[in-house]
């Protein structure tokens, strides 16, 4: 689903010039549930977002869902986003103005689907999970943790290839953590190709597969993680 | 996608979250149609309360004997007095092909002093003029019953009279009919065939109505004034400038009476379109004056709006980044605030519009109870096209007011935008 090839990041010119991903080599498989860890500075961000087509790298191959991505034209990289990714974020990244469903429904205005159609989809994503009844709070009058299920619902709600979630419980408490950590799963659980970024070990430890960066580089794979890769692959 | 409710929903939902400050913005762009309006509208009632004291034929030349010759000329001494004769409209209609109307004009009595008309036991003062036969526009008269002089009138040197409204009260009771009736003039017996209000305003309107109109031909002859005309009226033909006209029937006088060329006070002549051209250009002038004030007070809202329209990206940054990483195009970003802000001019100006529309209407009211008396003055209006003109100018303004902030959010960086702190 996802192959980077020696990808190669800089940021700036010249003697200013920062090389931030240095190499990068990695697979993610149709169905993968994978971890990114990483201490700040080490290039997971960047990673993340060269993987969600915010920004783009200046070295090597990347394949997404079959489709080679080199020098994409902001219209056509907005394109392939709103069908390929869905995006989770640590701060949920709602829409204030707008209710959980319309929020939910959002995506589908860009690809411009009719608004019926739309919040049907809407309503059944906001039904897997869990607050088909809540489709008309706003955001305000919703908990942590039913936020960034709307915001799960908002990114499943297109069918996208891969789900990136960048730190999706950082926001959260330890109980709406496993809360939506179970959504995650049972997401997964359907066949979904999902990456989450997240510095928190636990977290780390209920996906099938761990990829540590450190300075710009995948850290070689421990033997823990060894055993899931294999676990995957079987 | 046609009609796209929910983009209107979107833009409202925004624009109530500052209602204030939407408000205040709006209210730049509201005044400046406002003036735009205002100013226009009083400019229109000036420039017709003005034009209608030109009354209907605004290229109209009068010709009369001005005084005697100063200048000995063609072997005959100076200190004529020139006559103006019948023979000099005939001549003029023949040799000046750009003349549509020739005539020669007469009256009863000396100018400001009324002949006494008598009816029955009823009578008083009134001027009585000579005409022409379907020469009532020359008057700016509308005939308001009967009909005006016709060419059997003149043909037949009938004793007809058509009397303004002045004269139907005084000589006439309300209930009765006019038309038929038989009035005395210095005497002689004429038959009252129409009655007619006068289009003028003010004093003039007044003065016109207390007079008594009759064939030229018939005061000529019933009042002995066959021997000379009091003045020759001339309109030249559409398209020809009053003043070159005049020039050519004085010069085609002088040649004909043997005055000298230079001896130019002996035909006094006055032409209605040099005064109008020049009120014209004043009220053009007055036009143009207010569109520039209108259109920088315009330019000014536009440029709070577009203000506005920054601070508020800047704000959204967040959203829009958001948008973008869920798949919104720079275009569909940069339709989004353009439409904001040509739905806050639009509205704003639109409503401005109404306002200005309104209190000229207002004025009107005002104008018309105090009297269509005050002369100078009558129905502030603004057309359909300037009105349309302004609406273009307004979307266009809010347009290029959105041009820079909506450039500012297409450039948005959804991974900066959405940093968390």
């Amino acid at each position: 689903m996802i192959r980077l090839h020696n990808i190669h990041k800089y940021y700036g010119s010249g003697e200013q010039s920062l090389h931030v991903l240095k190499g990068i080599d990695l697979h993610i498989a149709e169905g993968e549930l994978v971890s990114i860890m990483g201490s700040s500075g080490s290039g997971k961000s960047t990673l993340l977002n060269i993987l969600g087509l915010l920004d783009v790298h200046d070295e090597g191959d990347y394949t997404l869902a079959g489709t080679p991505i080199v020098r994409l034209r902001e219209k056509h990289a907005a394109r392939l986003r709103n069908q390929f990714i869905g995006f989770v974020f640590q701060s949920f990244n709602l829409l204030p103005f707008k209710n959980a469903l319309e929020n939910v429904a959002l995506p589908l205005y860009y690809q411009g689907v009719g608004r019926r159609a739309r919040n049907e989809a809407a309503k059944a994503y906001l039904d897997m999970v869990g607050l088909a009844e809540r489709a008309n709070h706003m955001p305000n009058e919703l908990s942590g943790g039913q936020k960034q299920r709307v915001a799960i619902a908002r990114a499943l709600v297109t069918q996208p290839k891969v789900i990136l979630a960048d730190e999706p419980t950082g926001a959260l408490d330890s109980t709406t953590t496993d809360e939506v950590m179970e959504i995650i799963k049972e997401v997964h659980g359907r066949g979904n190709t999902i990456v989450i970024v997240t510095h928190e070990s636990e977290i780390a430890e209920q996906t099938q597969r761990c990829i540590t960066l450190k300075d710009g580089l995948i850290v070689p794979p421990t033997q823990h993680s060894a055993e899931a890769i294999s676990r995957a692959a079987g | 996608m046609l009609i796209d409710l929910e983009k209107w929903q979107e833009i409202g939902a925004t624009l109530k979250q500052h209602k204030l400050r939407t408000i205040l913005t709006a209210f730049g762009v509201f005044w400046g149609i406002f003036m735009l309006v205002i100013l226009l509208g009083v400019g229109q009632g000036l420039k017709n309360g003005t034009n209608a004291n030109f009354g209907d034929v605004t290229n109209v030349i009068f010709i009369w004997s001005g005084g005697r010759t100063q200048i000995a000329h063609g072997g005959l001494a100076q200190g004529r007095w020139i006559t103006l004769r019948s023979e000099d409209v005939e001549r003029i209609k023949e040799r000046i092909p750009e003349v549509a109307f020739a005539g020669g004009f007469n009256r009863l009595g000396g100018w400001g002093s009324g002949q006494y008309i008598v009816r029955g036991d009823k009578g008083g003062p009134f001027s009585v003029r000579g005409s022409h036969p379907g020469m009532a526009h020359l008057h700016s008269l509308e005939i308001s019953s009967g009909r005006f002089i016709n060419q059997l009138d003149w043909d037949e040197r009938r004793k007809i009279a058509v009397v303004g409204r002045g004269v139907q009260h005084v000589l006439f009771e309300p209930w009765e009919d006019p038309i038929g009736q038989s009035i005395n003039i210095s005497g002689v017996n004429f038959t009252v065939v129409g009655t007619f209000n006068s289009r003028a305003t003010g004093d003039n309107a007044a003065d016109e109505e207390e007079s008594i109109y009759i064939p030229n031909r018939t005061l000529r002859h019933t009042f002995n004034q066959t021997g000379w005309i009091g003045n020759i009226t001339v309109i030249p033909q559409p398209g020809v400038h009053a003043a070159v006209v005049e020039e050519k029937v004085k010069n085609l006088l002088h040649e004909h009476h043997r005055v000298h060329p230079d001896d130019r006070g002996v035909f006094a002549g006055w032409n209605m379109q040099n005064a109008y051209d020049r009120v014209q250009g004043l009220f053009t002038g007055i036009a143009a004056f207010s569109w520039v004030v209108a259109v920088g007070t315009i330019m000014a809202g536009a440029i709070g709006v577009g203000n506005i329209m920054l601070i508020v990206v800047k704000e959204r940054t967040r959203e829009i980044g958001l948008r973008k990483a869920l798949g919104s195009t720079p275009a569909a970003i940069v339709t989004m605030i353009v439409q904001e802000s040509i739905v806050i001019t639009t509205v704003a100006g639109y409503t401005g519009l109404v306002a200005g529309v309104l209190v000229l209407e207002g004025l009107n009211a005002l104008v018309v109870s105090a009297g269509a008396g005050s002369g100078v003055f009558a129905r502030p209006e603004v057309d359909f096209a300037t009105s349309m003109t302004a609406v273009a100018v307004l979307v266009f303004a809010g347009f290029l007011a959105a041009l820079l902030p909506a450039t500012k959010a297409a450039r948005v960086n959804p991974i900066v935008a959405l940093q968390d702190e």
